[in-house]
């Protein structure tokens, strides 16, 4: 089979697994078109706002659920990692189309590289017996390097496309990239919900996990391959630079107010969609980059977020002192 | 509340001429040893003596150079049933800041129960019943990372109740906990193993242990003794195994 046959094959496959995705954005845009005619939000009235805003809504989702697993286990800078080899992918997509004349997505070849990267992360841990934060520091020193290299190689044609992945764009998330995240986003949420028992687990006391038969390192890998695809989707609109705040910031605003594990995770989520919706509209408006302006607003909540957790301390809602010590009367095994 | 405990005579851990290093020195070897339902074992020693390698080469979570380790019977690295052991540590790997309630903790028994499952109410039934036997129904919600040292181990030993286990399996389990939460701790295992559970402790504080436990196992790389409390007491192993004289009364070491 010929280079062009391989392509129009692959090409049928995935719009026939992406038909169900597009259908939906199609559906989202006749909501959006309702919304704008009902609140006469001249926001609402565009198509690729309407992407805009249904891709930002999904990784105000996607990102604090797979960043409440991380930031526990002390792994946030993880995000930063793996954005800088979606990078890398995004420049191999991006090389590959302007040397073989592809027409691959780039955003495809981010995914593809950025798990790849995500293994390795892991793997060299593994193998080395090495801290995770020095595997980390490898594979994104290497994915940068990787991309800036392709980039070099090929700068007239590339350089140009490359901005928009560094800095997020509003108004280049065509349907085919809103496609692939939602695809994303199904995969997230469906292997989390499937898994959270698991991840939980394997997320509070690892070892103790380990001992009650849950294979920790598949665990481990499945964690820093959901990493890679929350990455690479919240690249569109954040930007590889930013776009691991999505992971940890709202996560760490929700474990100062929140009570309990589920609680924090509904509370990450309610906290990214205000920073996303909130950032997209101010960005629209004020015609400045979305990325920026949403990692701004994530902060703002995080700092109020803060003040109302040292507030709760402070009017004794909930502290060490006020739960008192436990006497060997209290049992009641004897 | 009592855990249903699965039925078995046969030991629960069998160690035969178990050697393991991480580098080609062992840590730990020829360790031979057996542990039967329902007995309180302490496992004792100096710092880097090879106790806590020689809990993970117990529980299956690492595979000996030499010799083999068997749990209930099958070889521990291929031990899948692991519902039926409880593990308390030091503390839990996860950040400090984590916000998880007592109860969610202790549901986290119930996980190799439902799998990828939800807990049914008879789940929620065993929780709540393994929270009240730590006597902690009254801290169910509270967080964990705000408990005391020996609230959150009591926590943890009621994952391991949630989880019906038949063994419990501590790793200096009372390591910067307040001196009354101690006491109230070691009474607890106490009442538990009455219940027939079996107790294995990791251990660095030879007072709680000869007060506490039935059988002492004393290591350094090598078993310098194996045998009733009161014998060990008696002997001199604690000072061959240590290299010094040391105070059993004294507490630490």
């Amino acid at each position: 089979m010929t280079a062009a046959g391989v392509v129009l094959l692959q090409s049928g496959v995935l719009d026939l697994l992406f038909a169900p995705f597009y259908w939906v954005l199609g559906l989202w845009s006749v909501f959006m078109d309702w919304l704008a005619a009902v609140t006469g939000l001249e926001l609402l009235q565009y198509g690729f706002m309407h992407r805009a805003i249904l891709v930002g809504i999904c990784i105000g989702v996607m990102a604090p659920l797979i960043g409440t697993f991380l930031v526990h286990r002390q792994l946030a800078l993880i995000g930063d990692a793996l954005a800088h080899t979606g990078f890398a992918g995004v420049a191999v997509g991006l090389f590959a189309n302007a040397v073989f004349d592809l027409g691959v997505s780039p955003y495809l070849t981010a995914v593809v590289v950025a798990m790849i990267a995500a293994l390795c992360i892991e793997l060299i841990s593994e193998v080395t017996d090495a801290y995770n934060d020095v595997s980390m520091a490898i594979v994104l020193s290497t994915g940068f390097a990787l991309g800036t290299t392709l980039i070099s190689i090929n700068a007239g044609g590339l350089a140009v496309g490359v901005n928009q992945f560094l800095f997020g764009n509003l108004s280049t998330v065509s349907a085919e990239n809103a496609a692939i995240l939602l695809a994303l986003f199904a995969v997230i949420v469906g292997v989390v919900a499937l898994t959270r028992n698991q991840l939980l687990y394997v997320t509070f006391d690892e070892t103790a996990a380990a001992v009650s038969g849950i294979p920790v390192r598949w665990y481990n890998r499945v964690m820093v391959m959901l990493t890679a695809m929350v990455v690479v989707g919240a690249m569109q609109i954040m930007g590889v630079i930013l776009v691991a705040a999505m992971l940890v910031v709202p996560v760490a605003g929700a474990t100062q107010v929140s009570r309990s594990f589920t609680e924090s995770l509904w509370v990450s989520v309610l906290l990214a969609e205000l920073a996303v919706l909130l950032g997209i509209g101010v960005a629209y408006y004020g015609e400045a980059t979305a990325g920026g302006v949403i990692v701004l607003v994530a902060v703002g909540i995080y700092i109020v977020a803060v003040a109302l957790g040292k507030l709760k301390q402070r009017l004794g809602d909930e502290t060490t002192a006020s739960v008192g010590a436990i006497t060997a009367d209290d049992t009641e095994a004897d | 509340m009592t855990p249903e405990h699965h039925s078995g005579t046969g030991p629960v851990i069998a160690l035969d001429g178990v050697t393991f290093g991480y580098t080609t020195t062992p840590v730990v070897e020829d360790i031979t040893l057996r542990i039967d339902p329902g007995e309180y074992v302490a496992v004792v020693g100096p710092n880097g003596s090879g106790k806590s390698t020689l809990m993970r080469l117990m529980l299956g979570l690492l595979d000996p150079d030499a010799g083999e380790a068997r749990l209930f019977g099958e070889p521990a690295t291929e031990f899948d049933d692991g519902d039926r052991i409880g593990y308390v540590a030091q503390h839990a790997s996860a950040s400090k800041e984590m916000p998880i309630t007592v109860r969610e903790v202790v549901k986290m028994g119930r996980f190799p129960h439902v799998g990828f499952g939800r807990l049914s109410q008879a789940d929620w039934g065993v929780v709540d019943d393994a929270i009240e036997t730590v006597g902690m129904t009254g801290f169910a919600d509270r967080r964990v990372t705000q408990l005391s040292g020996g609230q959150r181990q009591r926590a943890f030993i009621a994952r391991a109740l949630a989880g019906e286990a038949d063994l419990l399996v501590l790793d200096e389990p009372t390591v910067g906990v307040d001196v009354e939460s101690v006491a109230a701790f070691y009474d607890l295992l106490g009442a538990l193993n009455e219940d027939g559970i079996t107790v294995l402790l990791i251990e660095h504080d030879l007072g709680a242990v000869t007060e506490h436990a039935d059988r002492v196992v004393c290591l350094n790389r090598e078993v310098y003794f194996d045998g009733a409390t009161d014998a060990f007491v008696e002997s001199d192993a604690l000072g061959r195994a240590f290299g010094t004289a040391a105070n059993l009364l004294g507490g630490e070491q």
